[in-house]
């Protein structure tokens, strides 16, 4: 008989042996899987994970691809730890894109020191509405915020659609769905010479190290972790339910709102139908396998960044489908989840008692 | 009026609708029995591909309807382990089932991209199918939107009438009293898993093997998640979840029909109609609290087996 048994004393290794075993597993499946296609195991996964980090350009494109996933990883480990389900990352993402960009628009052609910063700020406003939608039907209705957030992504894709083929569309684009080029006071620099790695990821790992100290040292950190580890305890502490859900999802959305409005202006450089290719739920991912820690969000997001790579080298080279990276993606959420048992539990042969 | 062209509409809604019935019904099982899944598009897309394939193998569409069937149960299983054995997060479990399921059809279907599935016969009902209007908008289908409705009712008389369906539901209002009372919640909910993954499963089917008989990746798009909202806008009752399916199926034809009925909005804000809608029902919903009408009380809560 195999059973678990709670673990006496849980060390902070067991947290990352975990996480290692969890990518093994994934390594070993996704080679089973590649091996039943037909392809040599070691040379595809060389092919697709190691050689597109072999120059500046492969470089500065993972650092491109993380920006994103560690800024929204950040801010969802700390609303996870508090217990509250912001699902809906994406939706406040692409709010932030959109209201970034229409503040880029309507300054299109202006110069000034100040011109970057409002559009970052109309970005992370649009996103800080779009998490605060899911809060306050919550608090004031106690309405589902993975539902609501969740719904409210669509909606915010239907509504960047609507406006890049109607009213931020370019005017001398023919007709297509985009909006015309920020200028350079609207742009933020590239990192490098080659490849789109861009300013942002300063700021991703800015967040990072203020998530890390917003957990250890600020009160509301304690708050939330404790809301999420007991609501009861957290209740008897005095601490408001309803001023963590707030919190949670201000930040998640500001945050998200922001990592938008910096792919637009950092990576794409204009409006288009489709600004994110699911950062915002691979995040979720991001969070998890950084085990909720913001620090560990920064291996985390390059990690998941490199399967984005991966995806498109699996493309090229090996023609199987870009798309087939969220197998890999599943996969190692599916590992992680199952493995985090370990931490707390161990497993035991034998007979009960 | 043009009667030919209303008849036709409708017969349109309901085929657009179906996928969603059979969806919305698989989460809703899920759901009476206390688990949020938020893996139903990845079900779909697998279901879709699976069915696909079947059929494409030559296959009668019996065969593969259950072939969808059983890879979503096989797929919903992998789910019910992390969740029921391996107490992982149901929220993240789903979305990793959604991501999972996207990529491994669209791994394993890119060679079937192209190919055309065979005709699904018309199954029309006697005498009713000649009936003017409403014959050819209701009674000459496919037998799987028949089957879609057949469904609906037995769901709802397994969860009203019968025994099974009331412990189903005790697990999925309060485990721990289940528990308590010596019903096995684990194998419930995962019963209620692995059919309700299997109903999601040929919701996508329908979609390969009906609506465009084709294969191509990420087709559900985003139907997986209209179908949970459509649960929730059900209120958890399998008959609302056929009205919701419906209205949802009609929002997207009169889209598609939006221009012949002289409508100039942009087509996306419609889009937005069966999201919003849901956001309102979900409101009004769970800030009444009325009974009956409110969440399964275990909703989406780890299940603990304490000794």
């Amino acid at each position: 008989m195999i059973f678990v048994e709670a673990r006496a004393v849980t060390r902070w290794y067991h947290e990352w042996i975990a996480v290692l075993i969890a990518l093994i597993l994934t390594v070993a499946t996704a080679s089973a899987l590649l091996a039943s296609l037909g392809l040599d195991p070691v040379s595809s996964l060389h092919r697709i994970f190691i050689r597109p980090l072999n120059s500046v350009y492969g470089v500065s494109e993972l650092l491109a691809k993380a920006t994103p996933l560690i800024t929204i990883g950040v801010a969802l480990a700390l609303g996870f730890r508090a217990g509250v389900w912001n699902i809906g990352a994406e939706g406040q993402l692409v709010m932030g894109g959109l209201c970034g960009g229409a503040v880029a628009l309507a300054f299109w052609g202006v110069d000034g020191f100040w011109v970057m910063p409002l559009i970052l700020l109309g970005g992370t406003l649009g996103g800080l509405v779009w998490g605060a939608i899911p809060a306050f039907l919550k608090v004031r209705f106690n309405a589902n915020e993975i539902l609501v957030s969740l719904m409210l992504t669509y909606v915010a894709i239907l509504m960047l659609s609507v406006m890049v083929h109607g009213p931020l569309r370019d005017p001398a684009g023919f007709n297509f769905p985009e909006s015309r080029l920020f200028h350079d006071a609207a742009t933020l620099p590239k990192l490098f010479s080659a490849g789109r790695g861009h300013l942002g990821f300063v700021f991703a790992l800015m967040f990072a190290v203020l998530g890390t100290w917003v957990v250890k040292r600020w009160h509301l950190g304690f708050e939330m972790r404790v809301t999420g580890l007991s609501p009861t305890a957290a209740k008897f502490a005095g601490y408001s339910r309803d001023r963590t859900v707030w919190m949670a999802l201000l930040i998640g959305g500001a945050v998200s709102g922001f990592a938008g409005v910096v792919e637009v202006t950092g990576n794409i450089g204009q409006l288009v139908p489709n600004i994110s290719p699911s950062y915002g739920f691979t995040a979720i991912i991001v969070a998890f396998l950084a085990r909720l820690h913001p620090l560990a969000v920064i291996p985390a997001g390059l990690l998941v960044a490199l399967s984005y790579l991966a995806g498109e080298a699996a493309q090229l080279s090996l023609g199987i489908p870009a798309a087939s990276t969220q197998v890999f993606q599943g996969l190692l959420l599916f590992f992680l989840l199952g493995t985090s048992l370990l931490v707390n539990y161990r497993i035991r042969f034998g007979r009960i008692g | 009026m043009d009667y030919g062209l209303l008849s036709s509409i409708i017969h349109a809604i309901l085929v657009a609708s179906t996928p969603l019935v059979f969806a919305g019904l698989g989460a809703l099982i899920q759901e009476r029995a206390g688990v949020l899944n938020l893996g139903i598009e990845g079900l779909m897309i697998v279901g879709a591909l699976a069915g696909f394939a079947t059929a494409l193998a030559g296959y009668p569409l019996l065969m593969s309807v259950l072939a969808a069937a059983l890879a979503g149960a096989l797929l919903a299983s992998i789910f019910a382990v992390l969740v029921l054995r391996l107490y992982a997060n149901p929220v993240a479990t789903g979305l990793a089932l959604t991501l999972f399921g996207l990529g491994l059809a669209a791994l394993a279907g890119s060679q079937y991209v192209g190919q055309a599935a065979p005709q699904v016969d018309t199954w029309a009902i006697p005498v009713l199918h000649h009936l003017p209007v409403i014959g050819h908008a209701l009674f000459s289908h496919d037998p799987l939107v028949y089957l879609s409705i057949l469904m609906a009712f037995v769901i709802w008389w397994f969860l009203k009438k019968s025994r099974a369906g009331l412990i189903l539901r005790a697990v999925g209002e309060n485990h721990t009293s289940a528990h308590a009372l010596g019903f096995s919640v684990r194998g419930i909910r995962f019963l209620a898993i692995t059919s309700g993954g299997a109903l999601a499963a040929i919701g996508g089917s329908y979609l390969t093997l009906v609506q465009t008989p084709l294969f191509v990746e990420g087709m559900t798009a985003g139907r997986g998640w209209i179908a949970l909202a459509l649960v929730v806008f059900a209120s958890w009752r399998p008959f609302r979840v056929i009205a919701g399916a419906y209205l949802f199926g009609s929002v997207t034809i009169l889209q598609l029909h939006s221009q012949a009925f002289g409508i100039s909005i942009p087509a996306q804000w419609l889009s937005m109609l069966p999201y919003i809608v849901t956001i309102v029902a979900l409101v009004l919903i769970s800030a009444r609290g009325e009974k009956g009408l409110a969440a399964p009380g275990s909703l989406g809560k780890i299940f603990r087996v304490s000794r």
